[in-house]
């Protein structure tokens, strides 16, 4: 059965300020204990949102609402809208490997599968049966826009774990971005790597930004600050501020995203 | 004091000791006798012909041709059964189901009954019930299926060595890491999807050890083909599902309980178990090889 990758309303038919993931009010609870206490957030596309906040304040959780990655847990109880480009992902008829397809993850460890490079890029696309000609040009573009290519093009038959911890995670990207995302989750994608791979992912995402809503959770504020346009601070389950990342930054609502933000806990 | 400790650590020391070696001697004995007693009458001749003057003649081929053409059968049918339960168990079903619980206990239990109870089972179930039923349904009631055959046989095996296969199977499954699961999930896989992409290839390797284990297992036991398809002597080999075989264990079970001369068909008996002992070793050491060749494709992983 070939899925439609693109079964609702191309994303760049859109103003741009209704394009992307938007939640209203959404609530999560995980084995009966609330994890998400009622968050109405919006990504566009053009823009990267951060969100930051300590350990435990639900960042993690935020995101795999929005792809459906969360009810793989039987014990979550998910409340509220989740609205890609307006429409519900929780409907009953949306067709969730679909949806994943469009709201891609990466995740904060870099997880390769025990394949070769190129087998990890096309594995999305082979799910589908898409053709040899189709994978090719999907690899490469998804290699170049994680600023890869140059450095994997004569190796894709290697093993992917042959790649150092910082390509590994770029290789990570670029399997999610050969399907073409309308929104792009990054969770901690930079955590556990050296400056200069950081780097490498901050230019490709502001590279990326054009075509697509991004989410960027992070540990490290200063990332937030100098790689997003909007920023969101989450504690304890709660959004206790967005706003554009300078004025976030410089003039903080409340006292505890000061805090936050200057170190001063989390 | 300090040599009073020494002493009972030195007795303790060579008591353990003592242990080992009985296991090694007793191996060691159980081999030995075997291969100077069988090697005698070992040649060609031997394992590729027929029995002959009331088995102190000839040869035993078609109860080595019985006993691997029976694995061969329930090892067609353990490995997909053995691998799909392991797989319900292990990736559909929800985490504490009452379901899972119920299978688990069942597998537990069918690994602890004792081999001639499979026997008695196979006899009851798959002959005179399964077997006469489709002489009933398909033949008009003409005897088929329904007495002891080689498919009886090896479905009987495949029962005895299910457990096996279906907690090596679940082993390897649970030592594949959650997150490739997660991976899969992201870029858009269904759940067959994930299993068949990501978790099969991943759990091969375990899963071609439950296989190793079973062939062994089954190409040993007689219990269970006793009453389900072995015979004590044919004149032509098996060549369809309803026909009854030699099988080697069988053939050692009969030949030194039944013999009408025990002293002529005892050089014959030993040979015949040295065989058994070199086919066992020889599936397993092909079931070794071919698991070592798919780790090798697998290695990307590791």
């Amino acid at each position: 059965m070939a899925v439609d990758l693109d079964l609702a309303t191309p994303a760049k038919a859109l103003p741009a300020a209704s394009a992307g993931m938007r939640t209203e009010d959404l609530r999560v609870s995980v084995a009966g204990q609330q994890i998400l206490k009622g968050i109405t957030l919006d990504a566009r596309r053009g823009e990267i949102l951060s969100i930051i906040g300590p350990a435990g304040a639900g960042k993690t959780t935020y995101l795999r609402c929005l792809n459906r990655m969360l009810e793989l847990d039987p014990e979550c109880r998910i409340s509220g809208k989740v609205l890609l480009n307006g429409q519900s992902v929780y409907d009953s008829d949306v067709y969730v490997p679909a949806l994943r397809k469009r709201v891609g993850l990466v995740f904060s460890v870099p997880i390769t599968l025990p394949m070769t490079i190129c087998q990890n890029l096309t594995f999305g696309l082979n799910l589908n049966r898409a053709t040899r000609s189709q994978c090719d040009q999907r690899v490469e573009m998804a290699l170049r826009a994680a600023y890869l290519w140059e450095e994997v093009k004569d190796r894709l038959q290697e093993p992917a774990r042959n790649l150092s911890g910082g390509q590994q995670q770029r290789l990570c990207l670029a399997r999610t971005l050969t399907l073409r995302p309308e929104v792009l989750m990054l969770d901690e994608p930079c955590s556990g790597l050296d400056p200069i791979s950081t780097r490498k992912i901050e230019e490709a995402l502001q590279q990326l930004k054009v075509d697509l809503a991004i989410i960027l959770v992070t540990n490290n504020v200063k990332q937030a600050a100098r790689a997003s346009d909007r920023t969101a601070f989450f504690l304890f389950g709660e959004l206790l501020e967005a706003g554009p990342t300078e004025k976030l930054f410089t003039n903080p609502q409340k006292q505890k995203t000061s805090d936050y933000i200057s170190g001063r806990f989390g | 004091m300090a040599h009073k400790a020494r002493l009972i650590s030195g007795f303790f020391q060579g008591l353990t000791g003592l242990a080992c070696l009985i296991i090694i001697a007793m191996v060691a004995i159980i081999i030995g006798n075997v291969v100077v007693n069988g090697a005698s009458r070992f040649s060609w001749e031997f394992v590729s012909q027929a029995p002959e003057a009331g088995m102190t003649q000839g040869g035993i081929f078609p109860a080595i041709f019985g006993t691997a053409a029976m694995v061969i059968l329930m090892t067609i049918v353990v490995i997909p059964l053995g691998v799909a339960t392991a797989v319900y168990m292990h990736e559909y079903a929800p985490k504490r189901s009452r379901m899972v619980h119920l299978v688990r206990l069942a597998i537990q239990n069918l690994a602890g009954v004792p081999a001639i109870v499979f026997g008695l089972f196979g006899l009851g179930f798959f002959v005179e019930f399964v077997g006469r039923g489709i002489d009933r349904g398909l033949y008009g009631g003409r005897m088929v299926y329904g007495q002891p055959a080689i498919v009886w046989a090896a479905l009987t095996m495949a029962l005895l060595t299910l457990p096996t296969v279906v907690v090596a199977t679940e082993e390897a499954l649970r030592a594949i890491p959650q997150s490739y699961r997660e991976v899969a999930y992201s870029l858009g896989a269904t759940r067959w999807q994930m299993i068949r992409r990501v978790v099969l290839p991943q759990a091969v390797g375990g899963i071609l050890t439950g296989g190793i284990l079973a062939v062994s297992r089954g190409s040993g036991e007689v219990a269970p083909v006793m009453f389900t398809g072995a015979a004590y002597f044919l004149p032509d080999l098996p060549s369809r599902l309803h026909d009854q075989f030699m099988e080697l264990g069988y053939h050692v079970y009969v030949m030194t309980t039944q013999s009408p001369d025990v002293e002529a068909t005892k050089p014959v008996l030993y040979t015949t178990v040295l065989i058994l002992l070199m086919l066992t070793f020889l599936l397993n050491f092909t079931a070794v090889m071919i698991r070592a060749q798919f780790r090798k494709r697998l290695r990307y992983g590791r």
